[in-house]
């Protein structure tokens, strides 16, 4: 018969799809499964699956449309029977309502501020400690990083719960201050922006000192001494020399704080004002309190977005930090 | 230089205060005998009734008991996934994907909690819907979201620590007929071994700590300890609260205290042999 595939014929084929086909398995294994592709893939799927995945599953549900089922919101695909074809319902609404609804814009810009004006004062207290620590004693030096790192060791939520005790009319502070005769009634300071600040600043401190300390060690004080010799005044060459050198310092610790900062959830709930929450206890109240899981998914998908741009800075950071240590 | 010396030591020794006034607040008030948290009562106190409550109080010690079991499952699985990233993120040079890995290791370190709760928890849900696991969610869903969040500063400091120290010895090894895996186990893992216990201890702190993430994907009867703790100080400040802070603050000294003590004793003798060796070659 012609065009048989006889076992004369099958050899050039098979020699074919030995070359430009599957590698054998052998081969396979040999360059491609050794144990580096091992140790490269377990984390790599764990992050795929538990990490990448996840968002792809928020992005989708954001655009379906909220039932009254478990889970609670529609399939953004169908096979419809009837009409033999796949039915694919994409709904805007959700981000339309984020849009449009004004409680959720003033949330949004509302958090953004907190978390800017928290940063800052971070920056402001954190940038003289992280260069006291780096001009200190090498032992005074260690000693110091040890009582910055200590209460980041010690329970956050704790923490952030002490200020309440501190901040409240009946509390410390305004005891203290009664106390002296400096005040005849109490100031209002817990559940104010002014608290959160001081919770925020006060957890997110470590973050912002670590980086800055690791940069501004690294200065060569001789490029101090060099410019006082040349008759400058300490302050010009701090903002001729020490500040410009410290940037990405400043820059990795300010990210570090204003990023979880803008969706920070336990410091407003405890220290906050009740009128006005901030972009993460929204979130959390659409899915715990309304049931409202794709208003929820919007709210992430909108919140990350809006902080794509500081995350991808900071990753450019890290990998740059960490590729020229190599 | 001088007179600018004052103010940065001044503002370091405010900071410093600001950072331990609300913990010693909390040790002090502990051993306060009134109910109103900051009204010191001297007549009565100081009194341990507040801790005599606290290790009574079953919601609380089995809340904490959970909280451990899911603080050390956590930290072994983010030692274990964070060595092998750190280790294919430093080591391997470029390969298909590094950037990728690179971005998925980092960015969990400034993600909102709020997000990667809600993105794990409808994670669950549809995995659940699909596959039929997890059944549920509970101490298994727990301890996944936390190795996920940890893992991440585990590569970080694993990472630093490769870079820390030249290939030279892992190469000398391999010159010298060793297998990789055997290089792994007898001279990357003993010289990352300190950056290996930090990440544990991290880790362990990280999920212990825990409560936004733990609240997302947590189902019913699985209550961490900081999720009770939460729940708790969200109704008002309650005295007991002080007595479990002060217990975990007297533990974290503690632990810190002692793991600082033995990673300094680690890099001295390192320190030692290496100076013995170079004796040696002369």
């Amino acid at each position: 018969m012609p065009g048989q595939l006889t076992p004369g014929r099958l050899g050039p084929l098979l020699s074919l799809l030995y070359r430009y086909g599957p590698p054998r398995w052998s081969h396979y294994v040999k360059t491609h499964w050794s144990g580096q592709r091992l140790v490269m893939a377990i984390p790599y799927l764990w992050l795929l699956l538990f990490f990448a995945v996840p968002f792809l599953i928020v992005l989708k549900i954001s655009f379906s449309e909220v039932r009254l089922a478990m889970p609670p919101y529609a399939p953004l695909w169908q096979w419809a029977e009837e009409a033999h074809r796949l039915v694919v319902s994409f709904n805007f609404s959700n981000y339309l309502f984020l849009l449009t609804d004004a409680l959720y814009v003033s949330t949004f810009l509302y958090s953004v501020k907190v978390a800017a004006i928290a940063t800052l004062f971070c920056l402001l207290l954190g940038y003289p400690m992280a260069y006291a620590i780096a001009r200190a004693t090498p032992t005074l030096r260690n000693l110091y990083l040890m009582l910055i790192i200590l209460p980041f060791w010690t329970s956050f939520l704790l923490r952030v719960y002490a200020w309440v005790g501190l901040l409240k009319a009946d509390g410390v502070i305004n005891n203290l201050l009664m106390g002296t005769g400096l005040l005849d009634a109490p100031l209002t300071l817990l559940y104010t922006d002014f608290a959160v600040y001081i919770g925020i600043v006060y957890s997110y401190l470590p973050f912002m000192i670590l980086p800055l300390y690791a940069n501004l060690e690294k200065h060569d004080p001789q490029l101090l001494e060099a410019a006082a010799d040349l008759g400058a005044h300490p302050l010009t060459s701090f903002l001729r020399i020490t500040w410009p050198l410290s940037r990405p310092g400043v820059i990795a610790g300010s990210l570090l704080v204003f990023i979880p900062a803008v969706g920070e959830f336990v410091i407003p709930s405890l220290l906050g004002r009740s009128d006005q929450l901030m972009i993460g206890r929204v979130l959390s109240d659409e899915f715990f309190a309304n049931r409202d899981w794709p208003v929820a998914s919007a709210v992430a998908i909108a919140m990350l977005l809006l902080l794509l741009v500081p995350i991808v800075l900071f990753q450019r950071f890290q990998s740059r930090e960490i590729g020229g240590r190599q | 230089m001088k007179s600018r010396g004052w103010f940065r030591h001044s503002v370091l020794a405010l900071g410093l205060a600001f950072l331990y006034l609300p913990i010693v607040s909390m040790i002090v008030f502990s051993f306060n005998n009134s109910r109103l948290v900051t009204v010191w009562d001297a007549a009565n106190s100081p009194t341990l009734k507040w801790y005599r409550l606290l290790l009574t109080n079953e919601q609380i010690l089995g809340a904490a008991w959970m909280s451990i079991k899911i603080a050390a499952m956590t930290a072994t699985g983010a030692v274990i996934l964070g060595t092998l990233a750190g280790l294919a993120l430093v080591r391997f040079g470029a390969f298909r994907g590094r950037a990728f890995l690179s971005g998925m290791t980092t960015a969990p370190l400034v993600m909102p909690e709020v997000i990667t709760g809600l993105s794990l928890l409808l994670l669950f849900v549809a995995l659940e819907q699909l596959t039929g696991w997890p059944q549920g969610r509970g101490m298994l869903t727990i301890t996944i979201a936390h190795v996920t969040f940890a893992m991440a500063y585990v590569t970080v400091v694993v990472q630093s620590r490769l870079t820390g120290f030249d290939e030279s010895l892992e190469e000398a090894a391999l010159d010298l007929g060793a297998r990789p895996a055997k290089v792994f186990l007898r001279i990357t893992l003993p010289l990352i071994l300190p950056a290996i216990v930090s990440g544990w201890l991290l880790a362990f702190t990280l999920s212990w700590d825990d409560v936004v993430i733990s609240q997302f994907v947590a189902g019913p009867g699985s209550s961490t300890l900081p999720m009770v703790v939460f729940s708790k100080v969200r109704l008002g400040v309650s005295p007991d609260i002080n007595a479990l802070a002060t217990i975990m603050v007297v533990i974290v000294a503690t632990g810190v205290l002692l793991s600082t003590w033995w990673m300094r004793r680690q890099e001295r003798r390192r320190a030692r042999e290496v100076q013995m060796a170079r004796r040696d070659d002369q």
